[in-house]
C-alpha cells in the first residue's frame, strides 16, 4: 500500500490509550505550520484571494483525505459534496439572507444529507466498481444542476449571491483580507475536529479497515457501518469547503460539480501524501501557487504539467510529498 | 410525427459499435491484469489524430489510414506499457488510476500544443457520405459500414479468443493468472501482446470516430468516461459483455438525446449507477 502514517513519534506506547494520547500530542512542527498560515496577512496583501482558495483547497482535500488516506475509499467523484455544499449556501444567501454561519450550518447539514444518502451505496463495493459508483454519482449530479437551470443558473453559474458581513463586522473586500481570514478559521476548526477524529479509537478503526476491509469486521469493527459514518463526515466537510468558496466570491459555477475539480484535489492529496493529515493541506498550496505561477507563461498547458507530476508522484514519491520528506528526516536522524 | 423507433435503434446500435470498438480493448486489459488503465482513450486519440494527419497533409484515402491509426495507437501503447505500466501491475487502484490520469492530461496537452484546440474534421470519400431509404428508413451509409466493422471485428476477436492458442492463453490467464503462469504460459507476454491489440481497437475505434463525434483534444476525457462505462457494465475481460453493454448504452445515449435532450447525459449515468448497484461486477461480470 502506498499510503501509510507518519512514523510514530511514540516509543513503545504500552496500551491503545497511551498510543492515540501519543499520536494526539502536538508537536512544534505543527505549531509552526499554524502560525505560518497567519503571513499571508502581513507578506503577500496582493495574493489573499489566492490564499483564500488555497484554505478552501485545502479544507477539501482534507475532507478527501479522511475517506481516501484513512478509510481506504478512492473517489473520483468527491467535487458532488463540494458542489451541493456551494450551491447550498449560495441558494441559501440568495433566498433566505446572506448570513455567513447560518449558511454554513445549512449548507454542511445538507451536504451531510446527501452524503449519508451516497455512504449506503458507497459502503457496498469495493475497488473498481467503487471508482465507477463514485465517478457515475459526480457526473449524474454534475448533470443536474446543468439540467435545472431555473435553479442552479446552469451553465451561467448562479448570480445575484449577497453575503452580509462576517459576524457584522468584516465585509468581504476586493482585496481577500475577510476572505482569507474567514476561509482559514473555518480550514482550522475543522482541521481541530478532524485531527481529534482520526487520533480516536474510531480514527484507529478505520486505518484498520483501509490495510484489511475482512478482518475487522472479526475483531468487531464493523466496516460498512464505520465507511458509512466517514463517508458522510468527509461529505459534510466537503459541503463546509464548497460553502465558503460560495460565500466568500459570491458565485457558484457548475466548474463546482466538475470531474476536474474531484481529479484536482485528488492530485493535490496524493502530490502532499495521504493519509497524514496535513499532506493534503502542503499539496493544496503548492498546486495552487504552482498553477497561479503557470498560467502566467501558458495557461492552457496547465495539465500538462499536472500529468507530469502525477506520473512522477507514483513513480518515485509513493508517499507524496510529506513522505518523501519524512524518509529523509528519518535517514538524517538516525546518523 | 410519430418518432421513428428504428431509425434511432439504427442510430444507437451504430453508435453502440463505435463505444464497442473504443472499449474492448480496455475491458480485456482489466481482467487481464487488474490494470485500470484511465489513459485507454489517450490511445484512441493517437489513432484519430494518425487518420486526420495522413488525410490532410498525405492526401491518404480514408480506408488506407485505418491500418497504420490500428498500429501506431498499438506501438505507443506497446512502449508506454514496456516503461511505466508494468511497473505498476501490483499496485493500488489509487496509484494506477493516478498515473494513467496523469498519462491522459498529458496526451490533451500534447494533441492541443501540436493541432489545436479545435475540432478536426475530414473529408470524407463521396460514396460513404450518402444515405439511401430502405422501407422509409432513412439509412446513412457510413452508420451502416460502422455496424458492419463492429461484426466483423466482434466475430474475429470471438473467433481468435475461442478458437487460437493465443486465445486460450489469453483465456487461462483472465481465469487464473498464478495457475496459468505454472503451466509455463508467459503472461507478461500475452498481456503485453493483448495490451497492444486492445490499443489498436481504440485507434481504430478513434480514427472511425471522428466522423461521428469529431476529434478535439479532449477527446481522452469525453470518451473515457463512455468506455468505462461500458466496461463496468458489461463485465470485466467478458468480449460480449462489451459488446451487449456498448449497444445498451449507444440506445440510451440516442434515444435519450432524441427523446428527452433537457436530460442530456443524465440517462447514460444513471443506467451505469443502476446496472452497478443491481449487479457489481457488471452484466456478464464473474467476479
Amino acid at each position: 500500500m502506498a499510503l501509510q502514517d507518519a512514523p510514530m513519534t511514540t516509543p513503545q506506547a504500552s496500551s491503545p490509550q497511551a498510543y492515540l494520547q501519543g499520536l494526539s500530542r502536538w508537536r512544534t512542527i505543527e505549531i509552526i505550520f499554524w502560525l505560518a498560515t497567519l503571513l499571508p496577512f502581513w507578506l503577500f496583501p496582493n495574493y489573499l484571494s489566492l490564499a483564500s482558495q488555497i484554505a478552501v483547497a485545502a479544507l477539501f482535500a482534507l475532507s478527501l483525505d479522511l475517506i481516501l488516506g484513512y478509510a481506504g475509499v478512492v473517489s473520483l467523484g468527491h467535487a458532488a459534496f463540494f458542489g451541493v455544499g456551494a450551491y447550498t449556501a449560495g441558494l441559501f444567501a440568495k433566498f433566505v439572507w446572506g448570513e455567513v454561519f447560518t449558511g454554513l450550518i445549512v449548507a454542511t447539514i445538507m451536504a451531510a444529507l446527501v452524503g449519508y444518502a451516497a455512504s449506503f451505496i458507497v459502503a457496498r463495493f469495493r475497488h473498481l466498481t467503487l471508482i465507477m459508483i463514485t465517478l457515475g454519482m459526480g457526473l449524474l449530479l454534475h448533470e443536474a444542476a446543468n439540467s435545472a437551470g431555473w435553479l442552479t443558473g446552469g451553465s451561467d453559474g448562479l448570480q445575484g449571491i449577497e453575503v452580509w458581513k462576517v459576524a457584522g463586522l468584516f465585509k468581504f473586500d476586493l482585496y481577500g483580507t475577510t476572505a482569507y481570514g474567514y476561509s482559514l478559521a473555518v480550514l482550522f476548526v475543522v482541521f481541530l475536529f478532524t485531527r481529534r477524529l482520526i487520533n480516536s479509537p474510531f480514527g484507529l478503526a478505520l486505518r484498520g479497515i483501509r490495510e484489511n476491509f475482512v478482518r475487522m469486521p472479526a475483531i468487531g469493527a464493523d466496516s460498512r457501518a464505520h465507511i458509512r459514518k466517514v463517508y458522510t463526515i468527509s461529505a459534510a466537510m466537503a459541503g463546509i469547503a464548497g460553502a465558503v468558496i460560495a460565500q466568500t466570491t459570491e458565485t457558484v459555477s457548475l466548474e463546482a460539480l466538475s470531474f476536474e475539480r474531484s481529479a484536482d484535489v485528488l492530485v493535490m492529496l496524493v502530490l502532499g501524501g495521504a493519509g497524514r493529515l496535513y499532506g493534503g493541506l502542503v499539496g493544496a498550496a503548492i498546486f495552487l501557487v504552482a498553477r497561479d505561477q503557470f498560467s502566467g507563461i501558458a495557461p492552457q498547458f496547465w495539465y500538462f504539467w499536472i500529468g507530469v507530476l502525477l506520473v512522477v508522484v507514483v513513480m518515485l514519491l509513493p508517499n507524496g510529498i510529506l513522505g518523501g520528506l519524512s524518509k529523509i528526516t528519518a535517514r538524517w536522524s538516525r546518523k | 410525427m410519430l418518432p421513428p423507433v428504428i431509425g434511432v435503434l439504427f442510430d444507437g446500435i451504430a453508435y453502440g459499435m463505435l463505444l464497442f470498438l473504443l472499449s474492448v480493448g480496455l475491458s480485456v486489459t482489466l481482467g487481464l491484469m487488474n490494470f485500470v488503465n484511465l489513459a485507454h482513450c489517450a490511445f484512441a486519440m493517437i489513432g484519430g489524430y494518425v487518420t486526420v494527419v495522413l488525410m490532410k497533409d498525405f492526401g491518404w484515402n480514408f480506408f488506407a489510414t485505418l491500418p497504420v491509426a490500428f498500429f501506431a495507437a498499438a506501438l505507443t501503447s506497446i512502449i508506454i506499457e514496456r516503461i511505466l505500466y508494468r511497473r505498476l501491475y501490483g499496485a493500488s487502484d489509487l496509484d494506477q488510476v493516478l498515473l494513467t490520469i496523469g498519462l491522459a492530461f498529458i496526451s490533451v496537452s500534447v494533441a492541443a500544443w501540436f493541432f489545436g484546440t479545435t475540432q478536426q474534421p475530414i473529408e470524407m470519400p463521396s460514396y460513404m457520405r450518402g444515405s439511401f431509404v430502405v422501407m422509409g428508413l432513412n439509412i446513412a451509409v457510413y452508420r451502416l459500414f460502422l455496424v458492419a466493422v463492429g461484426i466483423v471485428v466482434t466475430i474475429l476477436l470471438i473467433m481468435t479468443v475461442e478458437h487460437t492458442r493465443f486465445g486460450a492463453q489469453v483465456r487461462a490467464a483472465v481465469d487464473n493468472q498464478r495457475m496459468a503462469r505454472g503451466l509455463g504460459i508467459d503472461v507478461d507476454r500475452t498481456f503485453a501482446i493483448t495490451f497492444a491489440l486492445g490499443s489498436g481497437l481504440a485507434g481504430l475505434g478513434g480514427a472511425l470516430a471522428i466522423e461521428i463525434v469529431g476529434l478535439d483534444p479532449q477527446f481522452a476525457f469525453t470518451y473515457l468516461v463512455y468506455v468505462l462505462i461500458i466496461v463496468s457494465v458489461g463485465g470485466l475481460g467478458s468480449i460480449g459483455g462489451s459488446f451487449a453493454a456498448a449497444c445498451l448504452i449507444g440506445i440510451s445515449d440516442i434515444a435519450g438525446k432524441y427523446y428527452v435532450p433537457q436530460l442530456g447525459a443524465f440517462l447514460i449515468y444513471l443506467v451505469m449507477v443502476a446496472v452497478l448497484m443491481w449487479r457489481p461486477a457488471g452484466l456478464f461480470g464473474r467476479r
